[in-house]
């Protein structure tokens, strides 16, 4: 029998400058079912949910919702059409309570427009104790925990008549335990004969509550079937079967003796019990899926955030990282993920940028050696490569590839002993990507050591000599350069063993 | 387009930014020679000068702070404290040394609660410095009961004196002027300052020590104040714990004019300086002219709508502008 498709994108295809993001893509969700949507970071998921949501235009391709082509310009036009998604991360009013939160955008109105608060609490009552959920219409948003904010998102999607929900993985902020009420949910609406998509990289999840699996990998749909046809090994083999591509310009370097051990390691967040080590002239990676807790903890390494516990050894001595200050006195740099956050002061130029960490070099005899500090940034720029008019140039007017060099520019200036790079390559073109890797060749040849943090598998093993995996916190393998391979890293990543 | 072109727009677009604010003030001031024979009178002038230097010293330490992110609200009500120490000091002590000291210090310990708020509360610092403006301005007239303080002596020097034919307050403004780029251009501070500013989460992300920089802008702006405060009394030729209110507007006015950005991280001393004087210039000439007090307000707060209106479209092109790399920034993030 078939049945009804309430949701269906024919041919979607969509691209950001410098990268080709979805092609091609065909995708449907029956009345009464659930489509799981399963890819590595990066594949494209996100930003096909984003399109059918309204948030971004496709380039090309049609949607149809309930057999009706439509055109879903903004979110409004999609909640309209019936479409709701529940987001990973959860945007509320923290002072809002749960009456106001089911109806606002909705409110009845009395005569001269007066709130109707009455036929609301009634409502509110009766819609709570039709979906099972036991709070008080006036608790405040703050209040509610994570998952209660989930199970009331969704409630609220109902109410206002959803037939097809998008989860953009509902279980990555939830305890186990409410993981299972959420499944109930689930179950529940699908009885109900709404239409869900989940987006998840749980295999026990997906197994679970799919009727319909969909790999996505590097934008395109590399296969649609029932559960039923699937197995774990064959999910994980088509998400990772991503092209290695065999031009990455990693040398041979022979290991130096250990430079840093980290033991015990635990953050406030996001990490605990972190055990690895790094030698002089070596390169690691961190793999793991989003969520793994590596950010964290090279944050933590770096004195952003604090730490709870655990030794840092340096050459063998204990070191103390409170702040930034400290990592830096002790050699450790790093380039965060996000650099126009943390890494550059977009609106003054070059110059400043470059020196910022290493200001106090060129100050003596109570004055900045304005002419010294010029060479120096000319000396390093020159070195890292960065195209810029000059080095009085505004930052933001360069591309994301020089941005990047600038940051790494900064640090170089330094004379680091241990660079942290957190997704160097994230948003930057390829030539400029191929760059960095050549870089970070040269950095690892003079004796130094770096710490890599990607989610492009393809990037960490062509460049790293020893890869941690990461998941939910912990490091769940390692992996020497000679077994290198993306299923297995990606087994490890999703805390198989 | 070719090189040469876009390098010469380029060079074109580096001179319009940055010194737009001079060519403003240049053609000011010829259009208030034209407009009045009595402008151009040296002592139009130095009168000009001396009536402007208290708040464009005040302006001073607001261009310092806006650059780091912050501001002060409370300038008028610490220099009126501030001014009267140094008089009922130099009233004890017949000492102008001490009395100068005495006044700076003041300035600098309230601004160190300024800082304190700030840094250690994360008030923000419209709401800390509006809380210490109460404040200050309530003590001052505590202290004094609410009574002027006559017969200062030679106190006068300070706002009264000259030097040759340049009034002391106005060697005192220049002074500042020089310090505020010194500090701006040739120290770690100064630098650490406009990243500070420009963005703090990336300048705690190099190892400097926001916290630090924060209390010491406003220790520096301190000092100013406390310098404006003894300055304006020796002027009047009285204490008055009533001095100086609504002065924070007029300070603010000259470093928005100047082309200080009010998100932080843009501005300089020479443009403070220019925007005082284009301040100074139009009060002149409305007043030489004969222009309606209460028409001259509206004029000032017209002028600072247009500096402000200015400024947000500056700095939407910059921003259009940093957009036009290759970026696609965010999109490997979101797409988990």
């Amino acid at each position: 029998m078939e049945q009804e498709k309430l949701l269906e994108v024919r041919n979607i295809s969509k691209s950001f400058p410098g990268v080709k993001a979805l092609e091609d893509i065909c995708f449907s969700v029956k009345k009464g079912s659930v489509h799981v949507l399963c890819g590595e970071n990066g594949a494209g998921k996100s930003t096909l949910m984003k399109i059918i949501n309204g948030i971004y235009k496709a380039d090309s391709g049609q949607i149809f919702v309930g057999g009706q082509q439509v055109d879903i310009q903004d979110p409004i036009k999609a909640r309209s059409l019936g479409i709701s998604m529940i987001f990973q991360e959860l945007n509320y009013t923290p002072e809002m309570t749960v009456e106001e939160s089911l109806f606002i955008g909705r409110l009845p109105t009395k005569r001269f427009g007066r709130v109707d608060w009455k036929t609301i609490r009634k409502e509110t009552v009766a819609l709570l104790a039709r979906e099972g959920l036991p709070y008080d219409p006036q608790t405040k948003l703050k209040d509610l925990t994570v998952s209660d904010l989930q199970m009331l998102e969704i409630t609220k999607a109902i109410f206002h008549d959803a037939d097809i929900l998008i989860m953009d993985e509902p279980s990555s902020s939830i305890a186990q335990k409410e993981v299972e009420t959420l499944f109930e949910k689930i179950e529940d609406l699908r009885s109900r004969g709404k239409g869900i998509v989940y987006i998840s990289h749980k295999m026990d999840e997906i197994f679970r509550i799919a009727d319909e699996i969909s790999i996505l990998r590097d934008g395109i749909i590399v296969e649609t079937r029932p559960k039923e046809e699937f197995n774990i090994q064959t999910v994980i083999a088509m998400m990772v079967g991503r092209e290695l591509g065999g031009d990455f310009p990693k040398e041979e370097i022979g290991l130096g003796d250990t430079v840093l051990e980290v033991s015990n390691f635990t953050g406030s967040k996001g990490f605990h019990n972190i055990n690895f080590n790094l030698h002089a002239g070596e390169i690691i990676g961190f793999a793991g899926l989003v969520g793994a807790g590596r950010t964290e903890l090279v944050r933590a390494l770096f004195g952003l955030d604090p730490h709870r516990g655990g030794t840092l050894r340096l050459h063998g001595k204990e070191i103390q990282i409170k702040n930034v200050q400290d990592s830096i006195k002790n050699g450790v740099v790093m380039l965060s993920e996000d650099r126009r956050r943390y890494g550059l002061v977009l609106i003054r130029d070059v110059k400043e940028n470059v020196t910022l960490a290493t200001l106090s070099r060129f100050f003596r005899g109570g004055r900045l050696r304005v002419k010294e500090e010029n060479e120096a940034v000319e000396k390093v720029c020159r070195r890292i490569r960065v195209k810029t008019p000059s080095i009085d140039t505004q930052v933001s007017t360069l591309s994301g590839g020089n941005q990047q060099k600038i940051v790494l520019s900064k640090w170089m200036l330094q004379n680091p002993e241990i660079l942290i790079l957190d997704e160097p390559t994230r948003g930057i073109d390829v030539g400029a990507k191929f760059e960095i890797y050549k870089l970070m060749t040269e950095i690892v040849s003079e004796g130094k050591s770096i710490i890599m943090v990607s989610s492009e598998l393809p990037e960490l093993i062509g460049m790293c000599d020893r890869i941690y995996v990461m998941a939910g916190g912990k490091i769940t393998g390692e992996l020497e350069r000679a077994e290198f391979s993306q299923e297995k890293i990606m087994r490890y990543a999703m805390g198989m063993q | 387009m070719t090189p040469m072109l876009r390098k010469s727009l380029d060079v074109w677009h580096v001179i319009k930014s940055r010194y737009s604010i001079y060519f403003v003030l240049v053609v000011m001031f010829c259009m208030c020679a034209l407009l009045n024979e009595n402008f151009l009178s040296p002592r139009n002038l130095a009168n000009i000068s001396a009536q402007i230097s208290v708040t464009t010293i005040l302006a001073f330490g607001e261009t310092l702070l806006i650059i780091g992110g912050m501001l002060d609200l409370s300038c008028g009500s610490v220099l009126a404290f501030a001014g009267l120490m140094s008089v009922y000091f130099f009233k004890l002590t017949g000492s102008l040394p001490l009395a100068f000291s005495i006044g700076l210090c003041f300035g600098m310990l309230w601004n160190l609660l300024n800082g304190i708020l700030v840094r250690y509360f994360k008030a923000p610092p419209f709401i800390a410095t509006l809380a210490i403006l109460a404040m200050a301005r309530g003590s001052a007239l505590l202290f004094t009961k609410g009574r002027n303080i006559y017969q200062i002596g030679d106190f006068v020097w300070f706002g009264q004196g000259s030097i040759g034919f340049v009034p002391v307050p106005v060697i005192f403004m220049v002074l500042i002027a020089v310090i505020t780029w010194y500090i701006l251009h040739h120290t770690t501070f100064g630098r650490s300052l406009y990243a500070v500013g420009g963005n703090e989460e990336a300048a705690r992300a190099s190892g400097i020590n926001v916290g630090r920089i924060q209390i010491g802008a406003y220790l520096i702006n301190g000092a100013f104040v406390g310098l404006a405060g003894l300055l304006l009394m020796s002027r009047v030729n009285a204490g008055l714990p009533n001095a100086g209110i609504g002065y924070e507007f007029e300070a603010l006015t000259a470093a928005i004019i100047g082309g200080t950005s009010f998100s932080g991280g843009i501005g300089t001393a020479g443009g403070t300086l220019a925007g005082a004087f284009i301040v100074g210039f139009l009060n002149n000439i409305m007043n030489l002219t004969g222009v309606d007090s209460y028409l001259q307000q509206v004029i000032k707060g017209a002028i600072i709508a247009l500096a402000v209106i200015y400024d947000i479209r500056a700095k939407t092109k910059r921003s259009q502008k940093g957009l036009g790399g290759v970026e696609h920034q965010g999109e490997t993030k979101t797409s988990a």
